[in-house]
C-alpha cells in the first residue's frame, strides 16, 4: 500500500507554550517533521518532553488559554492548519485526522453505548441514516476483534474491559478511514498480552487502509516492532529524526544513547545500568544553549551558548547536536587556546 | 548477586496463602461474592536474594506483599518470618516486627506527607521504631540521605521541591532507616522515566550489597525485572504458574502463560526475532476463574483435562516449578 514518500503532514518550527502564573512553559519549543502516507512514525521521549502537546497542537486541541500555538505551520495535503477556522477543523477532526488517547475512559462517553457513540461519530462526517450508521459502527467493532460485536454494541464503556475500551477506541478513530491516525500512549495503560494484541490491531488496520500513523510511546521495543521512522524529544524539542531500526543500532545523540543504555533489556546482561546524570530541564527556565548540555559528557562552551539545530547527516537522519557540524572541531582549537577544560 | 543465594536459608515462607475480599451487595449489604485476589499460594524467599513477582494487572501480586506486611488480613495460609508466624502475631509484637519488613511503593508522593520536610519523614520513622537515640537522630538522617545520593540540605525542604526519581529516594532511605530484612518494592521504579529509573535500579542493588537486604520485587516490566531479580515468580489470576531462577524463567520458560508473556514484550533487538506467541481474548474475572487450569481460555495448548482439572504448581527440573498439566 504504500506510496513512496508522498508527504501528507508537514510540521514546521511549531511552538506552542503556555502562559502561566508561574511563567512561560515552552512545552513545543520548535519542532519539525514530515509523516508520508501510509508510514509509521514514532516519537518518543521521557515525560514531560512535549509529546502530548505535541499531538494536541496538530489537531489545535490545545487547551487556550493558557496554551497556545505561537509559531510555525502544520500542513496538512498543502494547506496550513493553522489558517483553518474552528469550523474547518471540526470537518477535519475525526475524518480526516483521528486520535486515540491513552487512557479511553477519558474520552468515550460512559453514559453512550460503545455502538452509538461510534455511529454517532459516523454521522458527523458521512450522510448516513441511523440504522445503517449502526451497522457501520457495529462492522467496526467486528473489524477490530470485539467478540460478538452486536452484543457488545449495546454495552456502556464500564461494561467493557480496558483493552476492549482501547479496540473500540480504535474503531471509532478508524470509522471514517482518516488519513492519519495521532495514537497517544495507545497501549500504556494495558497488559503486555493485551498490548501486543492492540499492536498487531493498528498494524494490519494501517495497512488495509493505508492510514499513516504517529504513534506516541515512552517504550523503545515499541518503535523498534511498529515504527518505520522515529523522532526522540527532549524538552520541547525533537533531537533525533531518523529511522527506527537505525535507532537501536546505530544512535547519535548523546540523549538518545544515554537513553537505550539506562534501558534494563531483555536481550542483554547488564550487570549495572548506565545512567544519565541529573534530571530533565524545567520547562519554565529552559537552558540558554543545548537543553542537554547540563546532562551531557560531551558538552562543550558552544554547547552552553547557543541552540544547535536539527540537521541532516545522512539521507535519512537529522540530529541536532553541536558534536555532528564543522563548528565542533573548531570549538575544540579554541577551548584549547582559552585553557578551558 | 547471586552468590547471595548460596547459603540459601530461607527468610520468609509463605504457606497456602488465600486472600478473598468479599463484594457486598443486595439490600442488606451481604457478602453476594468473592474476589479470590490470592488463591492458595505457597513460595520461600531466601536471604539476601531478589525475588520478583510478575504478572499482569488484577493477578494478585501487590495482594501477596500487601498480605506479607498484614496490610490487609489474609483470609487463610502462613507466613513465617524467621521462625515467627506473622499472621498468629499479636499487635504489639507484628509492630516491633514490622522494622524488619519495609515497603517502597509506586507513587512516593503519595506516601509521603506533604506538610512533613523530609528531616521530619525520616525523624518519624526513627522514632517508631526507636532504633536510634534522640541526640543521633540528624546525625543518622543525613547518613541516610546520603546513601540514596541526597544532599543534607534536603533535609529542610519538603516532598513537592523534589522530582519522581528524588522522591522514590526518599522512600527509599525511609525504608532503609529502620535497618530492615525484607523491602518490598511494589512497582517502586515503575512511574520513574527510563533515565532515572536505572538510576534507582543501580541505587536499589547498592543498598542490596551494603545492607544485605533481601528484595520481594513486584513488577510488570519485565525488563527491570530482569535486571534485578535471582529469581522471578509468575501469577496468573491469584495462583503462581512458575517459579524458577532468572536464567531459566528468561531463557528456558516452561508455563505457556509465561512464554506468551515473555513473547508479547517488543525487544528492540534485530538479531534476536523472536516467535510471538499471540494470546486471544481477555483476562478472565477474578471473581469467577475459569475452573481447572485458570488459564485454559486463553491457552494456544489446552486440553481437555486442563478444563476440569487444576495443574499443581510441581518441580520440573532443579530450580524449577510450573503449574502445567503439559509440562508434569
Ligand atoms: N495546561 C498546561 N499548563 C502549563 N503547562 C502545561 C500544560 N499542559 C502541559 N504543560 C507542560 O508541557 C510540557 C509537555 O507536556 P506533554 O504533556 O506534552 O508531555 P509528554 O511528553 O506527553 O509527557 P508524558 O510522557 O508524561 O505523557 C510539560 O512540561 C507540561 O508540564
Ligand atoms: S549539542 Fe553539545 S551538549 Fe547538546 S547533546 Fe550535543 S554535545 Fe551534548
Ligand atoms: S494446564 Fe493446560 S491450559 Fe493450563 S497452561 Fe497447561 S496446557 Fe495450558
Ligand atoms: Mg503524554
Amino acid at each position: 500500500m504504500k506510496q513512496v514518500d508522498e508527504t501528507i503532514l508537514e510540521v514546521k518550527n511549531l511552538h506552542t507554550h503556555f502562559f502561566t502564573d508561574e511563567g512561560t512553559s515552552k512545552a513545543v519549543n520548535g519542532i519539525s517533521f514530515t509523516l508520508n502516507k501510509g508510514e509509521t512514525l514514532g516519537i518518543v521521549g521521557e515525560s514531560g518532553s512535549g509529546k502530548s502537546i505535541t499531538s494536541l497542537s496538530l489537531l489545535r486541541l490545545i487547551p487556550s488559554p493558557p496554551g497556545k500555538i505561537t509559531g510555525g505551520s502544520i500542513l496538512f495535503k498543502g494547506e496550513d492548519l493553522l489558517a483553518k477556522t474552528e469550523k474547518q477543523m471540526r470537518a477535519i477532526r475525526g475524518n480526516e485526522i483521528s486520535m486515540i488517547f491513552q487512557e479511553p475512559m477519558t474520552s468515550l462517553n460512559p453514559v453512550y453505548s460503545a455502538g452509538e457513540q461510534i455511529a454517532e461519530a459516523i454521522r458527523l462526517h458521512q450522510k448516513l441514516g441511523k440504522k445503517e450508521a449502526w451497522n457501520k459502527a457495529v462492522d467496526m467493532l467486528r473489524l477490530v476483534g470485539i467478540p460478538s460485536p452486536e452484543k457488545r454494541a449495546k454495552q456502556e464503556p464500564h461494561e467493557l474491559s480496558g483493552g476492549m475500551r482501547q479496540r473500540v477506541m480504535i474503531a471509532m478513530a478508524l470509522a471514517c478511514h482518516p488519513e492519519v491516525l495521532i495514537a497517544d500512549e495507545p497501549t500504556t495503560a494495558l497488559d503486555v498480552t493485551i498490548q501486543a494484541q492492540i499492536l498487531e490491531l493498528i498494524k494490519t488496520l494501517q495497512k488495509d487502509f493505508g492510514t499513516a500513523v504517529i504513534l506516541i510511546t515512552h517504550d523503545l521495543g515499541v518503535v523498534y516492532e511498529t515504527c518505520d521512522r522515529v523522532a526522540v524529544m527532549y524538552a520541547g524539542k525533537m533531537v533525533e529524526y531518523t529511522l527506527a531500526k537505525e535507532i537501536f543500532t546505530n544512535p547519535k545523540h548523546p540523549y538518545t544513547i544515554g537513553l537505550l543504555n539506562s534501558l534494563p533489556r531483555l536481550d542483554l546482561d547488564q550487570e549495572e545500568l548506565t545512567t544519565i546524570p541529573g534530571t530533565v530541564p524545567s520547562p519554565y527556565d529552559m537552558p540558554k544553549g543545548c537543553s542537554f548540555a547540563p546532562r551531557c559528557a560531551h558538552a562543550r562552551r558552544i554547547c552552553e551558548q547557543a541552540v544547535p539545530d536539527l540537521e541532516s547527516i545522512g539521507p535519512d537522519t537529522k540530529v541536532s547536536c553541536w558534536m555532528y557540524t564543522p563548528q565542533w572541531e573548531k570549538e575544540y582549537e579554541a577551548e584549547k587556546k582559552v585553557g578551558v577544560q | 548477586m547471586g552468590a547471595a543465594v548460596e547459603g540459601k536459608k530461607v527468610l520468609l515462607k509463605v504457606d497456602q496463602l488465600k486472600q478473598y475480599f468479599p463484594i457486598k451487595g443486595g439490600f442488606f449489604g451481604r457478602t453476594v461474592n468473592h474476589v479470590k485476589a490470592v488463591d492458595d499460594i505457597s513460595f520461600h524467599i531466601y536471604q539476601g536474594e531478589t525475588l520478583s513477582i510478575v504478572g499482569e494487572s488484577g493477578c494478585g501480586k501487590s495482594t501477596t506483599g500487601r498480605a506479607i506486611l498484614r496490610l490487609d488480613e489474609p483470609t487463610s495460609g502462613h507466613i513465617h518470618f524467621q521462625g515467627k508466624d506473622l499472621l498468629s502475631l499479636g499487635r504489639k509484637e507484628m509492630r516491633s516486627t514490622r522494622k524488619d519488613l519495609q515497603v517502597i511503593f509506586q507513587d512516593p508522593f503519595a506516601s509521603l506527607n506533604p506538610r512533613q520536610t523530609i528531616g521530619q519523614i525520616l525523624g518519624e520513622a526513627l522514632a517508631i521504631q526507636n532504633v536510634v537515640p534522640k541526640g543521633h537522630r540528624r546525625s543518622r538522617i543525613e547518613e541516610l540521605l546520603g546513601h540514596v545520593g541526597l544532599r543534607p540540605e534536603a533535609l529542610d525542604r519538603y516532598p513537592h521541591e523534589f522530582s519522581g526519581g528524588q522522591r522514590q529516594r526518599i522512600g527509599i532511605a525511609r525504608a532503609l532507616a529502620v535497618d530492615p530484612k525484607l523491602i518490598i518494592c511494589d512497582e517502586a521504579v515503575s512511574a520513574l522515566d527510563v533515565s532515572i529509573q536505572a538510576q534507582v535500579l543501580n541505587l536499589l542493588k547498592t543498598l542490596q550489597r551494603q545492607f544485605e537486604l533481601t528484595f520481594l520485587f513486584i513488577s510488570h516490566d519485565l525488563g527491570v525485572v530482569r535486571h534485578i531479580s535471582d529469581r522471578v515468580m509468575v501469577m496468573y489470576l491469584g495462583k503462581i504458574v512458575e517459579i524458577a531462577d532468572k536464567k531459566s524463567i528468561f531463557e528456558q520458560p516452561q508455563h505457556p502463560y509465561t512464554r506468551a508473556l515473555l513473547s508479547a514484550i517488543p525487544v528492540p533487538n534485530p538479531v534476536q526475532e523472536r516467535e510471538r506467541i499471540l494470546l486471544t481474548g481477555d483476562v478472565p474475572s477474578p471473581i469467577d476463574p475459569p475452573g481447572g487450569c485458570r488459564f485454559h481460555t486463553r491457552c494456544p495448548f489446552v486440553m481437555d483435562i486442563c478444563k476440569t482439572k487444576a495443574p499443581e504448581l510441581k518441580r520440573s527440573t532443579q530450580n524449577h516449578q510450573v503449574a502445567c498439566h503439559i509440562v508434569s
